[in-house]
């Protein structure tokens, strides 16, 4: 399968983690990734609250650059990224007057021809046995939180391919790579996104409840599919264990490191040493 | 709150009840307050007013409030609201558009909720400038801007040895076709800052 990629701005920064253990899960998985030339910012979650035609029109001009690719379907790791290519994609296919306002301004014009997947999306329907065929260094034994956020299954109408309340896609992806997929309460409960940058004590009670809810369900680690949900939950945990009181210590990866693991690739590849919990206890687990 | 009349605050700001209507696109009339809104949100606690009743002084024309208040902006849209709505209101929506009338406004947020407009602009510029946004530049700039110089600054060193942080940013070659979209609909819509 061919998609057209994009990377999203915390690529070479916050995500790094993530890009790479994509890249590499997806050669492995025969899904070719090629990047959006010349990609420019979806916006985020800033333009949402600026202005509702800067937030159509942001990811739109990366929409027109990928018509132009000759490739059917885009995909994105980042689930913010995922979710104003989403929302753009639709409202731009479904909205005449709204298509032809935003292609007037962005210098890319897009005819509204592409699908928009997440990469979550994108393995999860790879068949199954292909994804097992690859799997060489099973995860026997890890037991895995895999927490989804917001963005990446919100709203329904918008991302649709899991269920809002329960998904599935991760857990089920982790258990091909032969982890325990763990039934826990806060999947998709809020990580604050990016009041960690604006407001701190805000962000860390919203972080704590999730990191209590994953350590009660007895969890090795947690999966994750955003860089800014592995950003609050890896980096301020140290935050929370500061301002709250606390003592976590639980590692937590993007899901596609743990395929990745379980493919054989060695931990230094997939971005294991850039953590800044400590990931030595997963590779522990699974030897 | 001070004490308000609501029959005259309905009428006054009729208009005001319709374009967020049409702005978030959401029929706002039809809840009926059952407050499932407010039992799934994860931030209430950090809010003044929670999204139930966010819902209703809309429904009751009541601008000065919304427009002034702290939790159109503390919202992060997550949508759980939006997505549990028996009356398929897509709260998170209705806060977007309170928030763009409130940024257009002009008047700063108060307490909590000034950060979070600081934070914003400060993305948006580096993308205005760059075509993607600049992640140590965001920091910087919402750093200035907010009077908190050193918030995240912990985070500089280890994101360094990590090899996270990308000290000068990435220009995208269309960064000028960047710019021109904010300049674009800041002409078409104005207060864009």
């Amino acid at each position: 399968m061919r998609y057209a990629y994009f990377p999203g701005c915390s690529y070479h920064g916050t995500g790094k983690e993530y890009e790479l253990s994509t890249h590499a899960v997806a050669k492995k998985l025969g899904m070719e990734l090629v990047t959006i030339p010349d990609w420019s910012c979806c916006g985020a979650t800033a333009s949402h609250g600026k202005s509702h035609l800067l937030n159509i029109a942001l990811p739109s001009r990366n929409l027109g650059i990928a018509e132009g690719m000759g490739i059917d379907e885009v995909t994105t790791g980042c689930a913010a990224c995922y979710q104003q290519l989403a929302n753009a994609n639709k409202k731009m296919i479904e909205n005449e007057d709204l298509r032809n306002k935003v292609n007037s301004i962005t210098g890319k014009p897009y005819k509204g021809t592409l699908k928009v997947k997440s990469i979550v999306e994108a393995i999860g329907i790879v068949d199954p046995e292909t994804i097992k065929s690859q799997i060489v260094k099973p995860l026997t034994g890890l037991k895995v939180a895999c927490y989804y956020g917001c963005l990446l299954v919100r709203p329904p109408e918008i991302t649709g391919f899991d269920d809002p309340e329960n998904p599935m896609f991760i857990d089920n992806i982790m258990k091909l790579a032969g982890a325990e997929a763990l039934d826990w309460a806060h999947k998709t409960e809020c990580c604050g996104a990016s009041l960690g940058v604006s407001n701190l004590d805000v962000a860390v009670r919203m972080i704590d409840r999730i990191l209590a809810a994953a350590v009660e369900s007895d969890a090795d680690c947690i999966a994750v599919a955003c860089p800014f949900c592995h950003l609050n939950l890896d980096w301020h945990q140290k935050s929370v264990n500061r301002k709250l009181r606390k003592s976590y210590d639980i590692p937590v990866f993007y899901f596609t490191e743990l395929l990745g693991l379980s493919m054989g690739i060695s931990p230094d590849e997939l971005g294991f040493k850039t953590h800044f919990t400590d990931t030595k206890k997963v590779l522990s687990v699974v030897g | 709150m001070e004490s308000i009349n609501v029959n005259e605050s309905i009428v006054k700001n009729a208009d005001f009840t319709e374009e967020i209507g049409i702005e978030s696109g959401q029929p706002v009339q039809k809840c009926y307050q059952c407050g499932k809104c407010t039992a799934g949100c994860p931030l209430t606690f950090a809010m003044d007013y929670k999204p139930n009743q966010v819902i209703r002084m809309v429904q009751l024309g009541m601008k000065d409030e919304l427009l002034k208040c702290q939790t159109i902006w503390i919202c992060s849209n997550c949508s759980t609201c939006t997505t549990r709505c028996p009356c398929n209101v897509e709260v998170a929506e209705v806060m977007g558009a309170l928030r763009i009338m409130a940024g257009k406004s002009g008047t700063t947020p108060p307490g909590k909720a000034k950060y979070v407009e600081v934070m914003y602009d400060a993305l948006l510029g580096t993308v205005e400038r760059f075509g993607r946004t600049y992640e140590v530049g965001l920091v910087m700039q919402n750093n200035l801007k907010s009077g908190k110089l050193f918030n995240n600054a912990d985070m500089g060193m280890p994101m360094f040895q990590r090899g996270k942080l990308k000290l000068l940013p990435t220009k995208v070659q269309g960064a000028a076709e960047v710019a021109r979209i904010f300049a674009e609909v800041r002409k078409m819509e104005g207060g864009v800052k």
